[in-house]
């Protein structure tokens, strides 16, 4: 009955009805919408990005994998030497990877949420299982937890597994501690808690008795103000009964409150025990050593690599084999070979040292997590290489330029500032990124027309002013003068070019600065736009029990610019305090807005304005309450200067929003960049799409669109840069085109690409960029995903030749197909081996071109052009001549094709009686001899060139060159020409007197016209 | 009779997303949809010939495959016919494309060709005998629409020595119940851990067979090389000699093309 059903199913459709008789309803919303058109991650992963875990198979030593801070799962198959993400359908901040000891080929668990809890972390959403090596992955609860810091799995009995959950960093959980499941993670118990403030921050299982457990318990808690580790609460604990019961180890540890504790067993000796504790006083913090299974502890080092920043280095690790050997992650990460008495630093690498392992066979191999990517080692850390293929970079801002093609700058998390190309020949490559400022960077933007490009560090320390040309660098950031307060600028400061003064560039402090002369003068247009609460801006004290006062958490300050693009007197404040402030004066007058918006908790980080393109009194506010522990998205938009807003926020968008984009043709396209990747409206903001075509789930911190090429830049936490190539097709998306079976979107002119293609030289193991594809595109929109019938499309120039056939894309929604602009090869003549010159296709001239889509019975017509690039150095005069210089030696290849054809068609009638003729057979090979190649072979051992080679290598030449045909290539063309003329008249010759005897014996021979043959493939 | 059909149809698509749909309905759907399972049983082998399309660069192609497990690969270029891929039951070979002259597949890929015999035309033909397992993953958005991802493993393969398991991911249509894109992950080479996929459209009757007359193979989500189809062969004729290694003859001078063809045809 079933198969029935699915035979008439299928021979509907086969027949084509469905499309017209049954169209989907139009809906504006859903993947269905942007079908094939993917995005493009171009990383870079040339200073790559924090890891916060590595886990190593435990028999493998070919496999592992990293647990990134914001850019996913990575698994390597080759003992570090590549990378391949395996997480991207999933939130990306990553706690712990934990493969199965029992089966770690199959079943590995991450937890998600990164744990060293920096201001910029990003947030994890729960426990997830793959049972496939990594390929399919499933929630498994704690959805609400946050950050998860650890797993254990009994290697005796995986079926017992324990989840340690550190829980939420900005505000009060209860899903905190440690929780048992005895049922392969089906249910869980939980076996440890503390209380709604106090986390678990490590658990390790004994390796000789699974039923001995340590756990350290953290109190802790971050505000957008603060940071403070340590209470009362924090301790380390061991279970000896599997978790039914914990009693605290602390003999020999201070009283007092203690902070985060790392703690590790050694795997040869399970009775030494290290633990490396933050506590009150100074001369405590630091290393203790255990050598009885933590019932006694020894104090055995306090220096800086042993307690510098516990809230972002806890992680220590013993040595598989040698009990003495202990790892600590740190700034530099440190080494101790006595047991933990002296240590040294780890080898070169980027600092901050987030978790180190072993191999599991040698322990001179180890793998170091840094901020700035993973490092291996062959030599017990004395020398340290990065692994150069992770683009999982964090980038804070993007911003990008009008140059073809058009760079990208951005600065990023520990990694500095960096601008870089958006196409390279042969791929965008490490080498292709420039440095351009030092520290933590963020925002990064090009002088609209001079050749300079502005810089920051953390908290504007440093604002820096670099002239390309001059290769001059100078420091521009406003700074107090006489009777003013502490400027308070955020980590992340405002650093805003105007779109209508090339020389303005506004910075925030408390204060908005504004300079109309590249930063060499600032002059301060606003009192204090903040709240001004003085209780929030006591950083000296942040930290708790290790002071921390890195200018992570200074607040009270301006955090987002915005000048009107069509009115210079009109800029938007936004506060990372909540305050929402516009002036329509260029600053004699501010008025805050913020209190006019409606379900917006006061307080809430304003993390973006965009003044809109469209209209002057528009704007769209983009709130974070995520230091808040609000992960609610809040997109406001107002058209009458804030007076009153309206929320854009739906049930579609996942995560809390940080960037916002508004296109600059069609105001109702929109674009969101919240914690969970990027949204999208076609209908202003009614119903949102994710998009997720080579898109993770990755935390998208700032949105571009370039104005001349379309493109949406997205600066991503984790991930790199990732670009969506010329989004115009979704400008033109509404209900009426999403009624039509098939709709052509507008396709932009494509400029031939005269550069020279040289270029591209990284070593295997780097990680390149893809281009942007150059090629003409042809972009349409398909109402149902094209299944049965054939499908078709044609390219035909103007006199209606077909000049090109292209596959055709047949995803439903927008599809995206792409013609080089190039024509068919030549038929060159058959011969022994190949003439590589063959493959070459001559280029389309500039014009129109029509394309046909032929789907089933249905067609479909739109048009592309080709067009010269404007800032070509040739003349129409010339490319007229190169053109006709090319279809010329074209048409030669394929009359000598058409020869060389014949000769082999009488030949091979001849040599059915080679007897009887041999002196035509001697006759045509001789003259074949000299046509083609008829021995060696298509390396060094090939035979001298003869007409059909030389031919093709000429042709090739000026085909593929822009430049008119040169005096030598006219010449040889000639020479050629002479020898193709002689052979055809030898032919002839031989024809005539030797052929026509031939064929007067009765012989049959079938010779195609030249048409015919040309047909043929 | 218009309304006939539009009811059906509406039948049929309620039929299929108002309930769970088991694996097994998906493959014997597909099975019935193409061709059902008789037909396919009683093929014994299929001839495509089309074209490969890969940035522009066209190259006519010729597959065959029989259901004893032979298969060849032939492309013409510049009159030339090269064989890939050459399969006789028993030694898998190649034509170097620098010496024009046939190579062994190493002994890894061969014996791991002998283990696809028996999927001719179709691993999910039979699976339950051939001991392959199936699971319904879930649903899927593919390319904008539905799907039933649906995961197969077969005979472990041998790479580098080791034992795999052999898994694809198969997405099929939930409306047409056909497969529209198949997924494997790279087993080795420098490509090894990365997605290979190869999406399937263009499904045509061929004398009772719908088969798919378009493919794009590539890695995921990056552009592919796309092979249409524009013949399909039902049981065709083949001479054992297809298949067979050409043996290695010295030749001192090759005088002319077809001296040369006899020798390889040996």
């Amino acid at each position: 009955m079933k198969s029935s059903f699915y035979k008439k199913t299928a021979i509907i459709l086969a027949l084509g009805i469905s499309s017209s008789s049954f169209a989907d309803e139009a809906v504006l919303k859903g993947d269905a919408l942007f079908g094939n058109m993917n995005a493009r991650q171009i990383g870079p992963a040339v200073m790559s990005g924090r890891i916060n875990d590595i886990e190593v198979h435990p028999l493998n030593s070919k496999v592992m994998y990293i647990g990134s801070a914001g850019g996913g799962v990575w698994r390597s198959q080759n003992g570090g030497a590549s990378f391949d993400p395996i997480f991207d359908n999933h939130v990306q901040s990553i706690g712990v990877v934990k493969v199965d000891p029992v089966q770690p080929d199959k079943t590995i668990w991450v937890g998600t949420g990164e744990t060293w809890t920096r201001n910029s972390v990003s947030t994890g959403d729960g426990l997830f299982r793959s049972d496939d090596g990594g390929t399919n992955w499933k929630r498994v609860g704690f959805e609400n937890s946050e950050r998860i810091a650890g797993i254990e799995i009994n290697p005796k009995n995986r079926n017992e597994l324990y989840v340690c959950v550190l829980g939420a960093l900005w505000s009060d959980s209860d899903e905190r501690g440690i929780y048992k499941s005895t049922d392969d993670g089906n249910s869980w118990e939980k076996v440890l808690y503390i209380d709604n403030k106090t986390g678990c921050s490590d658990v390790i299982m004994d390796p000789s008795d699974s039923s001995v457990l340590y756990a350290s318990m953290w109190e802790f808690r971050r505000t957008g103000w603060s940071f403070n580790s340590g209470g009362n609460n924090s301790a380390l604990y061991k279970s000896v009964d599997s978790g039914k019961t914990w009693y605290k180890i602390h003999n020999g540890f201070p009283e007092g409150k203690i902070g985060r504790i790392a703690v590790a067993v050694a795997p040869s000796d399970s009775n030494i025990v290290y633990a490396v504790l933050e506590t009150e006083k100074d001369s405590e913090k630091g290393l203790y050593r255990s050598n009885d299974g933590g019932q006694s502890w020894n104090h055995l080092n306090n220096d800086f690599g042993l307690v510098v920043r516990p809230f972002y280095f806890s992680r220590i690790t013993v040595d598989p084999r040698n009990p003495d050997v202990v790892v600590k992650a740190g700034v530099f990460g440190s080494i101790s070979r006595d047991g933990g008495k002296t240590f040294k630093n780890l080898g070169q690498m980027h600092p901050d040292i987030h978790d180190i392992v072993f191999d599991i066979n040698d322990s001179n191999r180890m793998y170091v997590a840094t901020d700035g990517g993973l490092y291996r080692t062959w030599d017990g850390t004395n020398t340290m290489e990065i692994v150069a293929n992770l683009p999982i970079s964090q980038f804070y801002h993007v911003s990008v330029d009008n140059h073809k093609p058009y760079n990208i700058y951005g600065g990023l998390q520990d990694n500095g500032s960096w601008y870089g190309p958006s196409s390279s020949p042969g791929g965008i490559e490490a080498r292709d990124w420039e440095s351009i400022g030092f520290g933590d960077g963020f925002r990064v933007i090009k002088h609209p027309t001079k050749d300079i490009v502005y810089s920051e560090m953390q908290g504007a320390e440093n604002v820096w002013r670099f002239n390309k040309a001059l290769d001059e660098v100078k420091t521009i950031q406003p700074l107090a003068e006489k009777g003013d307060p502490k400027l308070r600028f955020n980590w992340n400061a405002p650093l805003v070019q105007s779109p209508n003064k090339p020389d303005r560039i506004y910075m925030g402090s408390q204060f908005l600065y504004r300079s109309d002369d590249t930063g060499d003068t600032w002059k301060k247009i606003s009192s204090d736009l903040t709240y001004n609460d003085t209780s929030k801006q006591n950083q000296e004290n942040s930290g708790g029990l290790s002071k921390d006062n890195s200018g992570a958490e200074n607040y009270g300050t301006i955090f987002t610019i915005a000048e009107s693009p069509l009115d210079e007197k009109i800029v938007w404040v936004g506060t990372d305090d909540g305050r929402v402030q516009v002036t329509k004066n260029a600053g004699k007058k501010w008025q805050s807005v913020e209190s006019n918006i409606s379900g917006l908790p006061k307080g809430t980080w304003v993390y973006h304005i965009e003044a809109s393109a469209h209209d002057k009194g528009t704007a769209y506010a983009v709130f974070d309450g995520h230091t808040a522990g609000d992960s609610a998205p809040y997109v406001f938009k107002t058209t009458d200067f804030g007076k009153s807003w309206t929320s854009l926020v739906t049930d579609d968008i996942q995560g809390f929003a940080r960037s916002f984009q508004e296109d600059y043709k069609n105001p109702d396209l929109l674009f969101l960049g919240t914690e969970r990747g990027l949204f999208i409206t076609i209908d202003g903001g009614k119903n949102w799409s994710h998009f997720t075509n080579n898109m993770p789930l990755v935390a998208v911190h700032y949105l571009e669109l370039q104005p001349q090429t379309n493109d949406l830049v997205m600066a991503t936490h984790g991930r790199g840069i990732i670009i969506i190539d010329d989004i115009s097709p979704l400008r033109e998306i509404n209900a009426d085109v999403l009624s039509k079976p098939v709709h052509f979107f507008t396709s932009k002119a494509k400029t031939i690409n005269e550069a020279s293609g040289f270029g591209g030289y990284s070593t295997e193991m780097e990680f390149v960029g893809p281009n942007p594809n150059d090629n003409a595109r042809i972009a349409y929109y398909l109402q149902k995903r094209h299944i049965f019938g054939k499908t078709k499309m044609e390219v035909f120039d103007k006199d209606g030749n077909m000049v090109a056939e292209l596959p055709a894309g047949k995803a439903k929604g927008i599809n995206i197909v792409n013609w080089n602009g190039m024509l068919k090869r030549p038929k060159l003549a058959k011969a022994k081996t190949f003439a590589f010159g063959g493959l070459t296709t001559p280029r389309a001239p500039a014009g129109t071109y029509k394309v046909l889509f032929t789907k089933g019975k249905e067609s479909y017509e739109t048009e592309v052009v080709l067009k010269n690039d404007p800032d070509s150095p040739y003349t129409d005069k010339q490319r007229t001549e190169l053109y006709k210089t090319t279809m010329s030696l074209y048409e030669m290849n394929q009359e000598l094709a058409y020869l060389v054809y014949k000769i082999d068609a009488y030949l091979a009638a001849a040599e059915s009686d080679a007897e009887d003729n041999k002196d035509l057979i001697a006759q045509l090979q001789s003259l074949k001899e000299t046509l083609v190649i008829t021995s060696g072979d298509n390396y060094v051992g090939s035979a001298e060139k003869q007409l059909r080679e030389k031919l093709a290598d000429l042709y090739s030449k000026v085909a593929s060159g822009f430049a008119p045909p040169s005096s030598p290539e006219k010449a040889n063309m000639k020479l050629l020409s002479e020898n193709l003329e002689e052979a055809e008249k030898t032919f002839e010759k031989i024809y005539k007197n030797t052929i026509s005897e031939f064929l007067k014996t009765g012989k049959s021979i079938e010779i195609q016209s030249y048409e015919d043959f040309l047909k043929e493939a | 009779m218009k309304n006939t059909i539009k009811t059906l149809i509406l039948a049929t698509m309620t039929f299929t997303s108002a309930q769970a749909v088991e694996v097994d309905e998906i493959i014997d759907g597909y099975i019935e949809n193409t061709g059902g399972s008789e037909a396919w049983n009683n093929l014994q082998g299929m001839k495509l010939s089309g074209e490969f399309n890969q940035g522009g660069m066209k190259f006519p192609f010729e597959i065959l495959s029989l259901k004893d497990g032979r298969q060849y690969m032939k492309f013409t270029f510049q009159g030339k016919e090269l064989k890939q891929g050459v399969f006789d039951g028993e030694t898998m070979w190649s034509t170097n494309f620098m010496t024009m002259k046939a190579e062994k597949a190493d002994a890894e890929s061969t014996e791991n060709r002998k283990l696809e015999i028996n999927d001719f035309p179709s691993p999910f033909l039979n699976w339950k005998e051939n001991g392959y397992t199936v699971e319904l993953i879930g649903t899927e958005s593919k390319e904008g629409s539905d799907t039933y991802k649906v995961k197969l493993v077969k005979e472990p393969l041998t790479v580098d020595g080791e034992s795999v398991e052999d898994i694809s991911y198969y997405y099929f249509d939930t409306e047409a119940f056909v497969p529209v894109a198949v997924e494997t992950e790279i087993r080795q080479g420098p490509m090894k851990g990365k997605v290979g996929e190869n999406k399937m459209s263009d499904y045509q009757e061929v004398e009772g067979f719908y088969v798919p007359f378009a493919m794009t193979q590539g890695l995921k989500d990056g552009p592919g090389v796309t092979m249409t189809v524009s013949k399909v062969e039902l049981n065709p004729q083949v001479s054992s000699s297809d298949f067979e290694m050409p043996v290695e003859t010295e030749v001192t001078t090759e005088k002319n093309e077809s001296a040369e063809a006899s020798t390889e045809n040996k």
